[in-house]
């Protein structure tokens, strides 16, 4: 979630997480539902209700055969089983595949025609989705806007798309930013040069699942030139029982351009599993640069692992045009496995992707996560910096990819993986695969494990902070290469989830 | 200001008693200092009384104020006003010092039914304590300790607790590691605090830190107990004879 009523950020851990620690006292915080009457898809995937998906989204034929053909593939697969992680097989026959706000079958025309429900529920959530509301504690928001950072939003509820904000603005500027259903409708040259260029629909099993049944999702294009004027921003919430959401998201920055993408997640509290596979794609043109930023809070199970969000994510970022540039900046907090590597496809020469992550598991989470680094281009760079921390009896796997093919002459990457564990009963691991297939390029990888020290804590405490501000005060410490990576608005968030995440941890 | 009764500590790891019957009270407005040798349990007194783990009081007491310490987690001694400076300062990564002050700094006040400190005026404060130091911009920035030669991590210390003002400070060994410049400079610092309402309890091997931060009680401790206490005199004494004649004296 975006914190916008934030003006500006503090030299790392501050009385926020302190604030964060004090109001929240080991809850998850986004853990109620909203009452809305829904309206549900059958039970259940075969090709009807991917043809009914199709249809509810008034999508033209070329799209709903693209999606049958996706399933025809997911038919024929196999669920992978490599990741380090373990959960009661899931039973995709068992799943709504589609759900939506009763209200929201009319299409509203502004976001004054949405569900004030639906709106109370992202402004609890701390969105105000509401333009004048964009900048919090300015008012008259709309006639002072170069006082305060702007961030136009698309928030997903459930399987749809409920309003996006600065559509006008953005607009102006020539930048498209809509939903992924209006972008078929309106845009579909777009959407059908670049749907499944990076993740094709055959790609893996959760991908094609997604390709067949994905319900909505962002669009962005940033045409050549132009740096996006505001950050973007989706804001997933799953608040439907026993709803997968499969939400597509795909980022065309053409040549030249720039744009920073944020993305936020909560989902309620539930005894029972949920399914989140989503597919992200991006397409980085010539000297073109995108930065993309998660901060993943679904809901992470209770603390004897009952519940909580199954998140199998496929994230790819195709840097085709030369000197383009992609920097993927992930906060993973939640879930109760999380099976998710943001990958770099560097196909243009010289051109450079970046991987930062926090990755942190308490109680019986299991995360296996990390990156693909596929250098394809001469005097391509890559950087990864993951953070892992574990707790309770969590099990944190690094798994990461670099490979240089024989052309990328001259290509660069460094790595470094540092593990941090609380605690006796959690494991850290570390699965670097490296693959060199030319002589002139150079690969570093670092990777180290400590465990929280006590000297650390009692040096906190005796200058007065409580056991939690302290181990909220160390791991902030810990993750700071990362956090600097942020955007401004997601650096509060993330140090308020890394000290919430981690309480009862110690002691 | 702070009192201590009989005090008995063992290791909670292994059955050995450190101290055996520690009495000491040090008065607002004085500085008491502890000699002793090696293995004294004098570090050990620091850490009992700052509430350190691993350690059972088997007997006895201590107040601060009049309030018993012992039972307090550490970080309500610290909002009670105790203070110690590390003989070893510990190094947190990627934590700026300026960020650990501030959130130490408004931690206490906070415990303490107090206005946190805004971030200008905090800004204000430190830097102005900061350069009686000789404490720059540069060194606020860096992470706790990370790096820093041993000078500076003891400037650093007394910057801390310039910062959070305590009632009773106790500096553990802050002499260890230092030139003698870098000792003048942690020396004027701990008497620009000096005051009234301040008790300070000064443990050292050395007199040599004692030239510099004039001891109103000097108290000898060997074998977990405080086997004399005099004047300053007391620490020449020391100073000229070694501990052999006070540790035979005491049997």
């Amino acid at each position: 979630m975006v914190a916008l009523d934030q003006s500006q950020v503090k030299d790392g851990v501050d009385q926020e997480t302190v604030d964060a620690v004090a109001k929240l006292s080991g809850k998850y915080k986004y853990g109620w539902e909203t009452e809305i009457e829904m309206d549900y898809a059958p039970k259940g995937v075969s090709p009807d209700i991917v043809r009914l998906i199709s249809d509810k989204n008034e999508e033209p034929e070329w799209m709903t055969d693209w999606r049958l053909q996706a399933y025809s593939r997911w038919e024929q697969m196999e669920e992978p089983e490599w990741a380090m992680v373990s959960y009661p097989k899931i039973d995709f026959q068992d799943q709504y595949y589609y759900a939506r706000p009763k209200s929201m079958q009319e299409k509203p025309k502004s976001l004054d025609d949405v569900d004030p429900k639906l709106l109370a529920t992202y402004e609890k959530l701390g969105i105000p989705l509401k333009e004048q509301m964009i900048l919090a504690g300015v008012e008259g928001a709309e006639d002072a806007p170069s006082e305060g950072r702007k961030v136009a939003v698309d928030a997903v509820f459930d399987s749809v798309s409920v309003g996006t904000t600065f559509q006008k603005e953005l607009e102006k500027a020539g930048v498209i930013f809509c939903s992924i259903s209006e972008a078929i409708k309106n845009h579909p040259e777009l959407v059908k040069k670049y749907l499944g260029s990076v993740v094709p629909p055959s790609d893996n099993y959760y991908a094609t699942l997604n390709s067949a049944v994905f319900s909505d999702g962002s669009f962005v294009y940033v045409p050549p030139g132009v740096r996006c004027p505001m950050e973007l921003s989706t804001y997933f919430r799953i608040n439907a029982e026993n709803t997968g959401q499969f939400e597509r998201t795909l980022i065309i920055a053409d040549k030249g351009s720039y744009v920073s993408y944020l993305e936020g997640c909560t989902a309620p509290q539930r005894d029972t599993a949920q399914l989140h596979a989503a597919v992200v794609e991006i397409i980085v043109e010539e000297d073109a640069e995108v930065k993309y930023s998660t901060v993943q809070n679904w809901f992470p199970g209770d603390e004897e692992g009952k519940g909580g969000i199954y998140n199998f994510v496929t994230k790819r970022a195709d840097c085709r045009g030369d000197r383009s540039k992609v920097m993927w900046t992930q906060v993973e907090t939640g879930s109760a496995v999380t099976w998710k590597y943001p990958s770099c496809i560097l196909r243009g020469d010289n051109s450079q992707g970046e991987f930062y992550s926090i990755a942190i598991t308490n109680n019986m989470q299991q995360a296996d996560t990390g990156t693909k680094m596929v250098h394809l281009g001469k005097n391509t760079k890559s950087r990864i910096v993951s953070k892992g921390i574990s707790a309770g009896k969590a099990q944190n796997t690094y798994r990461g990819l670099v490979s240089m093919h024989p052309k990328a002459k001259n290509s660069r990457n460094y790595t470094q993986c540092d593990s941090l564990l609380i605690g006796d009963k959690c494991g850290a691991h570390t699965v670097p695969y490296i693959e060199v297939k030319n002589n002139s390029s150079r690969v570093e990888h670092e990777a180290t494990t400590s465990k929280v020290d006590d000297d650390q804590l009692f040096y906190c405490r005796q200058r007065g902070m409580d056991e939690e501000e302290a181990v909220a005060l160390v791991v902030n410490g810990f993750c700071k290469d990362v956090l600097q990576a942020l955007p401004m608005e997601f650096a509060m968030e993330a140090q308020q989830l890394v000290a919430i995440s981690l309480e009862g941890s110690v002691g | 200001m702070l009192e201590i009764k009989n005090l008995h500590v063992k290791l909670e790891e292994e059955d050995k008693q450190i101290l055996k019957g520690v009495d000491l009270t040090v008065e607002a407005g004085k500085v008491h200092a502890i000699m002793g040798p090696n293995g004294s349990g004098k570090s050990t007194l620091s850490y009992v009384l700052s509430g350190k783990d691993g350690y059972e009081v088997t007997d006895g007491a201590a107040t601060l104020g009049g309030e018993d310490i012992l039972e307090m987690e550490p970080e309500e001694r610290a909002a009670a006003g105790l203070f110690l400076a590390f003989q070893y300062p510990v190094e947190i990564p990627g934590v700026g010092n300026m960020t650990f002050l501030r959130t130490a700094v408004n931690a206490q006040r906070k415990a303490r039914g107090e206005e946190e400190l805004s971030a200008a005026d905090f800004l204000k404060v430190v830097r102005e304590k900061a350069k009686t130091l000789k404490i720059d911009a540069e060194m606020l920035k860096r992470p706790v300790n990370v790096g820093f030669s041993g000078g500076e991590k003891k400037r650093n210390e007394i910057l801390q607790m310039a910062m959070l003002e305590p009632k009773m400070c106790i500096l553990d060994e802050t002499d260890s590691g230092l030139d003698v410049d870098a000792m003048k400079l942690v020396a004027e610092g701990v008497n620009a605090l000096r005051d009234e309402g301040r008790g300070f309890l000064v443990i050292t091997h050395y007199q040599r830190l004692l030239d510099h931060i004039k001891p109103d009680v000097v108290h000898i401790m060997s074998n977990g107990r405080i086997i004399k206490t005099g004047g300053p005199e007391l620490a020449l004494e020391v100073e000229h004879n070694g501990y052999g004649d006070l540790l035979s004296e005491a049997v």
